[in-house]
């Protein structure tokens, strides 16, 4: 903070403090003509027929208002608030934030480096773990893959077999640290609203799902050329590069035809956010081993 | 004078009673304002009641979408409730109260209706533009900024024609009541010019002038004030006239008057920054913000002082009064949120309440406890005046709408406590493990049975409401009896 600004900042404060507290101070005492006679006791204005009567300042109230003159000031005198002044106690929030995360992190050390030296398959089955997991996933991952972690319209369900990007305990942490971003291109004005249809009918076939049947015939070569090469020719996907599994009864978005078009015509865009910025290395590792054994349910 | 001299005034008062009334003062804008005060409360009242069960009944987001989603809706409430009821409020009274403590005439010509219909059109701009998605996201400040300009050029002859009428009055002081009804529109026309300055883009989009934590900090210095001018300088000026004069009272204190009014208008510019506590704002702007939220606990109690011993000696008329009773209420609320309010700037305090529904029973404890419930007995006083009738049509509807208000006010801030303090100690609770207890989803579901209370608190006020605006079309409309005399104000 330049020195203007501090000056500016410490004058006008105290100047308008002064201000108050000699407003206050002037009109403390004031000679009331207290005979029992009410009417020398009003300041002697009549405005629309309302008078105003010359009492003095109620002294409780007096005292209230310099008992928090006081307290403010004292404030200011322990906390930052005039200008660049830091207060007694060098008191900062940014401080005070990282002294609870150090007394925090001191507390949790033992427990976090023990599930960090456990491998994940073998957390997966350690209640405390899961429990830890859970509610970390309730935290941080609910909003967008639901409390069940059953996903949703373009979120991934991660509850059961079918991976994205794969699903080893190596992945699934991948998925967590750098996140993902899955890109599907969009085809419309290379492909044109005819051939869209017929490869939509065609993707639609893979999964048995409902489709026009000669339509889906004349979307093969066209699948063939343009989207194999992501989802591969029999249509089962890639997991190196995200690209989903047509062939099975798992959607990120509806096996409707209109669904279909959709994402053929414009494409998709799906982002997983990088978690490491935001959780620490033994949060990842356990919500790793949650995620992971969320897929054991599943098998079992 | 003669007798015959004082029978022929008598009876030219009785027949052409509402034409002397006419000529002594403008009451044709104040009729104006008062009335659709009115139709602005029922309509900001019941689009509160509409969110408050979005949030109940999610399903009813569905009506219309995307015009009826809470999002759009909210500031639709905020801004109807605020600038059309509130400010065809305070319109209306500080007309009222100027000319008739100046004993003078409006002063200001034709900008006198300008500021009537000029800032109806404001209204019906923002009715139209906020359900449509157009909105600077400046709570409190949505309107686009062609609106804006609006805004400011009423704001401006509103004070042309306030403050030329208080130049030319004839009384030798300046009454306390436009004291706070003065700083009110200077201080309003100051936050509102520079918290909206912003670039447009095209004809109803604009970005913020100011950007990032700057951008935050001047948004709350004009939020806070928008409470502390808008809600409650004006407010205080329109107390300042009615309580008095329906107690049939004088002011308590002179003294009180002038120590608290220059303490709350200089403190309260400064306390904003607490709505920005444990954020990006620098700590020396939030510690100050708090420093002077504290000091300002003193100065608002000086008003609610002031105010409820006014009523020393006439305390007997509340049994009768339920006018003054809407009067007296208010300023028990008025005092309640205002001890509230340095308490939850109190950083230890905001950690626990900040962005819970706490903050928002705060508000409504204010807005409907103080500011709504002072502009229905100011409301109530005025109409039979405005409109030349005895009294108002009845005397036990504003009875039955004063205690609908005041059950419906406290469910309100109740339900909104229980909430506040249920989410912020979910919030904040944590295992030994270092996680969090409670997902966030968890605190919404345990919020659900405060968010029905509210919505059956806000129901309880939009009757009450209702009741009034039947009332008060009843005052306007029946015909007296011949003997009535018009009451005398």
């Amino acid at each position: 903070m330049s020195i203007f600004w501090n000056v500016w900042i410490v004058g006008l404060t105290l100047t308008c403090l002064g201000l108050v507290l000699w407003v206050l101070l002037a009109n403390k005492k004031v000679a009331v003509k207290d005979d029992g006679n009410d009417e020398n006791r009003t300041t002697g204005h009549v405005y629309d027929g309302i008078e105003e009567y010359d009492n003095p300042l109620p002294l409780w109230w007096f005292k209230l208002f310099i008992v928090s003159f006081i307290a403010a000031l004292v404030y200011l005198a322990l906390y930052p608030g005039l200008g660049s002044y830091k207060g007694l106690l060098n008191w900062t929030s940014v401080g005070q934030l990282e002294r609870e995360q150090q007394k925090g992190a001191e507390k949790t050390a033992d427990i976090y480096s023990e599930f960090m030296a456990t491998p994940v398959k073998e957390l997966a089955t350690n209640p405390e773990a899961i429990k830890m997991g859970t509610r970390l996933f309730a935290n941080n991952c609910a909003v967008c893959h639901g409390a069940a972690a059953v996903g949703n319209y373009s979120f991934p369900n991660l509850t059961d077999d079918d991976w994205l990007y794969g699903g080893t305990p190596e992945k699934i942490k991948e998925t967590l640290i750098h996140g993902r971003a899955g890109n599907m291109p969009a085809w419309g004005d290379i492909l044109g609203a005819e051939k869209s249809g017929h490869v939509s009918h065609y993707a639609l076939s893979l999964s048995g799902s409902e489709h026009n049947a000669e339509l889906a015939e004349k979307g093969k070569p066209i699948f063939a050329q343009y989207c194999a090469a992501c989802h591969m020719p029999s249509g089962k996907g890639n997991q190196l590069v995200g690209a989903p599994n047509l062939t099975d009864d798992v959607f990120l978005y509806e096996n409707t035809y209109e669904d279909v078009l959709q994402t053929v015509l414009k494409g998709r865009v799906n982002k997983m956010p990088a978690q490491a910025p935001r959780l620490k290395e033994e949060k990842i590792h356990i919500l790793t081993a949650y995620v992971y054994s969320l897929t054991l349910e599943e098998s079992e | 004078m003669t007798i015959s001299q004082a029978s022929h005034s008598g009876l030219e008062s009785t027949v052409s009673g509402k034409a002397l009334v006419d000529e002594k003062y403008n009451y044709n804008v104040v009729r104006q304002f008062s009335v659709m005060a009115v139709v602005w409360g029922v309509v900001g009242m019941a689009a509160g009641v509409l969110i408050a069960a979005q949030l109940a009944f999610p399903a009813l987001n569905d009506i219309w979408q995307p015009y009826t989603h809470f999002g759009r809706l909210r500031p639709l409430h905020t801004n109807s409730v605020i600038f059309a009821f509130g400010g065809c409020v305070l319109f209306a009274t500080s007309y009222y109260v100027v000319q008739r403590t100046c004993q003078t005439k409006l002063w200001g010509g034709i900008l006198i209706p300008f500021t009537f219909w000029g800032w109806q059109l404001v209204i019906l701009a923002a009715a139209i533009t906020l359900p449509m998605g157009y909105t600077s996201a400046k709570e409190y400040a949505e309107l686009e900024w062609p609106i804006d300009i609006l805004i400011a050029l009423v704001w401006i002859s509103y004070a042309i024609v306030f403050f030329g009428t208080i130049v030319k009055r004839k009384t030798s002081h300046i009454y306390v009541a436009n004291w706070f009804f003065g700083a009110f529109i200077v201080v309003v026309a100051i936050l509102h010019l520079v918290n909206s300055a912003s670039v447009p883009v095209h004809g109803l989009k604009s970005y913020s002038a100011y950007a990032g934590t700057m951008d935050a900090m001047v948004q709350w210095w004009y939020g806070h004030n928008a409470v502390g001018f808008f809600l409650t300088a004006g407010f205080l000026g329109m107390m300042y006239y009615f309580v008095p004069k329906q107690a049939g009272r004088p002011v308590y204190s002179y003294q009180l008057s002038i120590v608290h009014f220059w303490a709350l208008i200089s403190i309260y510019i400064w306390a904003g920054g607490h709505h920005l506590h444990y954020s990006a704002l620098p700590d020396w702007a939030q510690s100050l913000g708090m420093a002077m939220s504290i000091i300002l606990l003193a100065p608002s109690w000086g008003g609610m002082i002031n105010g409820v011993m006014t009523l020393s000696g006439a305390w007997h008329k509340l049994r009768t009064d339920p006018t003054l009773r809407f009067l007296v209420v208010s300023l028990s609320f008025y005092g309640m949120s205002t001890f509230e309010g340095p308490m939850m700037s109190i950083k230890t305090v905001n950690a626990l309440s900040h962005n819970t529904d706490w903050t928002i029973g705060h508000v409504h404890s204010g807005a409907l406890g103080w500011v709504a419930m002072i502009s229905f007995g100011a409301l109530y006083h005025m109409y039979p005046i405005l409109f030349n009738k005895a009294k108002m049509h009845s005397v036990k509807l504003i009875n039955l709408h004063f205690w609908l208000a005041t059950i419906g006010t406290v469910l309100y801030i109740v339900a909104m406590w229980v909430n506040g303090l249920i989410q912020g100690m979910m919030w904040r609770a944590y295992n030994d493990d270092g996680s969090l207890t409670y997902s966030f989803i968890e605190s919404v579901e345990a919020s659900y049975p405060g968010y029905y209370v509210r919505a059956l608190g806000g129901a309880f006020f939009l009757t009450g409401m209702l009741i009034m605006a039947y009332n008060c079309y009843k005052t306007i409309t029946v015909v007296e009896a011949d003997d009535a005399q018009p009451v005398k104000a």
